[in-house]
């Protein structure tokens, strides 16, 4: 190095404030907040301009450059979307999820029971047997499942929509680790006391479980209100449709331009509800999610 | 092992209701699929030829089918790596011990409660050439206003950034609850050692994180191979010219907009073996860590 360089690289050392430990560790924390509150944003930003542009009419969301305050428009859009039919979905898609998840509930509860209370004969086939469809979708069969709801007459009817969820791999599983996870003395001293099998169900297991049942639930709603490919099948009228259809149907420009304030107040309307159950329900999700995958 | 309750009858009963339903609406129907794809159905299914499997042949030489099969691979491949790769990134920020670490959370992992259909409508919006914010930016900083939906190249990006910011929640999840399972003390060990934070990531939390990654990438499979229908049908409709025509959209064109039950049949089949392959690979993934007791 030639000398002037050393000299320079000295006087750059000097010049250069000393960061304390502390200094760098704050900083770096800073940092941390600042990348998060960045991602988060970022992540945000498509539903965050949805919602500015359900509040504008036709005119201001057609406007460029685009409007990126929000209008006064809201309420009309919603009711436009109202009108187009979305009220009726609405209440619709409760009902059906609603049913969905009562049945799904049910059906995997008494079978989590029965795969860990009782010994069977042929109970390791069983269980395989129900395991094995944890992960095929709907799609693998649907040309064949729509063909089998005509012939049981039950097209463009609610049990379409219904019967063919209420069993479930996931909700078995998820019963059977947690029925597991609950002290065999407990089953004991039940059968010491003369509780039968359904007693010990009814009154000592259920009452134990709300918290599983509650994971289940919640994450088996947002599953069934997501339903789209299905009912856009098997549905045929609108008074029966259900909410994720309605928004294509919300896209469907009436004449010419599309009305962006009235779809965007029917994504508004179809995101609230699972919305609100994951932000009501988080601890209940995330316990779902950690004994669905094997620990 | 537990002591079960000695009854023998009881098990069974307790367990039909749940075997009613996967017979009746899981096992028949996917064997009726199977059975389907050996038959040319015509006359909406009043007439059935038994046809072999010809309908298998006619599936693989078929250019429209191999063009599908291209757009599903970019498709998939494109939204699972990145997906995964944004979520991994965005678990390892979230999760450095700083104030507010649980709002942060649940900030970044609320989008896994929207539905596919509403992610395409308010992605439809956002790229929407005369109303959207994207073209918005793109004019005022490049000076360009590219057509989404028209040009194929485009709209198929267009459906895979829909597609990797509507799982980046559930990811989030999974690779939050792994990475809280690593214990603090080998990282601080690492850090004793002189690892930098990068080394620590690479030799310590990534191999850890291997179980999850490897079910997250079967998931992500199935998602980007099934759950996007909605956003392909709101935004795209397979479109234009079938450059976002991915395999389950195809079927669905071919099962219930052309009648082919026989020709979307075969697809079906073709696509369960797909699901059926990452199944088996799950579960023995599964076997070895209970083996193992990870």
């Amino acid at each position: 190095m030639e000398p002037e360089a050393v000299v320079v690289k000295e006087v750059q050392t000097r010049l250069k404030p000393r960061l304390s430990p502390r200094a760098v560790k704050q900083i770096k924390v800073l940092l941390t907040h600042l990348a998060l509150l960045f991602s988060i944003f970022l992540l945000a930003i498509p539903v965050i301009y949805a919602i500015i542009g359900s509040t504008q009419t036709t005119a201001e969301a057609y406007q460029w450059p685009p409007k990126l305050t929000p209008g006064k428009a809201f309420l009309e859009n919603l009711e436009k979307a109202w009108n187009l039919g979305l009220g009726q979905m609405l209440i619709n898609t409760f009902i059906v999820a609603g049913a969905v998840v009562v049945g799904k509930v049910i059906i995997s509860v008494l079978a989590g029971f029965a795969f860990v209370y009782f010994s069977f004969p042929g109970k390791g086939l069983l269980f395989f047997l129900i395991l094995i469809t944890l992960m095929f979708p709907l799609e693998v069969r649907i040309v064949a499942l729509f063909d089998l709801v005509q012939q049981l007459k039950i097209g463009n009817t609610f049990y379409a929509l219904i019967f063919p969820f209420v069993a479930s791999a996931t909700g078995t599983f998820l019963f059977r680790q947690h029925f597991r996870s609950i002290p065999p003395s407990l089953v004991d001293a039940a059968r010491i006391d003369g509780a039968g099998p359904i007693r010990f169900l009814f009154q000592i297991l259920i009452p134990m479980s709300w918290n599983a049942i509650g994971a289940l639930a919640a994450i088996m709603f947002v599953y069934a209100w997501n339903q789209y490919i299905w009912p856009l099948l098997v549905i045929s009228t609108k008074e029966r449709q259900m909410i994720q259809v309605g928004l294509k149907m919300a896209l469907q420009a009436e004449a010419g331009e599309l009305d962006w304030g009235m779809a965007m107040a029917a994504t508004f309307i179809t995101i609230l509800p699972p919305l609100l159950v994951f932000f009501l329900l988080q601890e209940q999700f995330m316990r779902g999610f950690g004994l669905r995958e094997e620990k | 092992m537990r002591a079960g309750y000695p009854n023998k009858i009881l098990p069974y009963i307790l367990i039909l209701p749940a075997f009613t339903i996967l017979v009746i609406f899981l096992y028949y129907p996917q064997i009726e699929v199977f059975i389907l794809s050996l038959y040319r159905v015509a006359l909406l299914g009043l007439r059935k030829t038994y046809v072999g499997f010809e309908n298998y042949y006619r599936l693989f030489t078929s250019p429209k089918y191999h063009y599908s099969i291209e757009i599903s691979l970019i498709f998939t491949i494109s939204v699972v790596i990145v997906g995964m790769a944004i979520s991994l990134a965005l678990a390892l920020l979230a999760n450095q011990k700083v104030r507010g670490a649980r709002i942060y959370r649940t900030a970044l992992i609320w989008p896994y409660a929207l539905s596919p259909a509403a992610a395409g409508t308010i992605w439809l919006f956002l790229f929407s050439p005369t109303a959207g914010l994207v073209n918005y930016f793109l004019e005022t900083v490049f000076g360009v206003s590219p057509d989404w939906i028209g040009n194929r190249t485009l709209a198929l990006l267009m459906i895979i950034g829909t597609a990797i910011w509507k799982n980046l929640g559930y990811n989030i999840v999974f690779y939050l609850a792994a990475l809280q399972n690593i214990p603090r003390e080998l990282l601080e060990a690492a850090e004793v050692d002189g690892a930098n934070a990068f080394q620590r990531f690479r030799a310590v939390a990534f191999p850890l994180l291997g179980p999850t990654t490897f079910f997250l990438l079967i998931m992500n499979l199935i998602y980007a191979s099934f759950e996007t229908f909605p956003i392909i049908d709101i935004m795209t409709k397979g479109g234009p010219v079938g450059a976002t025509n991915i395999l389950i959209y195809n079927l669905y064109q071919d099962g219930f907009r052309f009648f082919k039950t026989g020709l979307a049949s075969a697809q079906a089949t073709v696509l369960f073996i797909f699901v059926l392959i990452l199944t088996l690979l799950q579960f023995r993934a599964l076997e070895r860590r209970i083996h193992y007791g990870a």
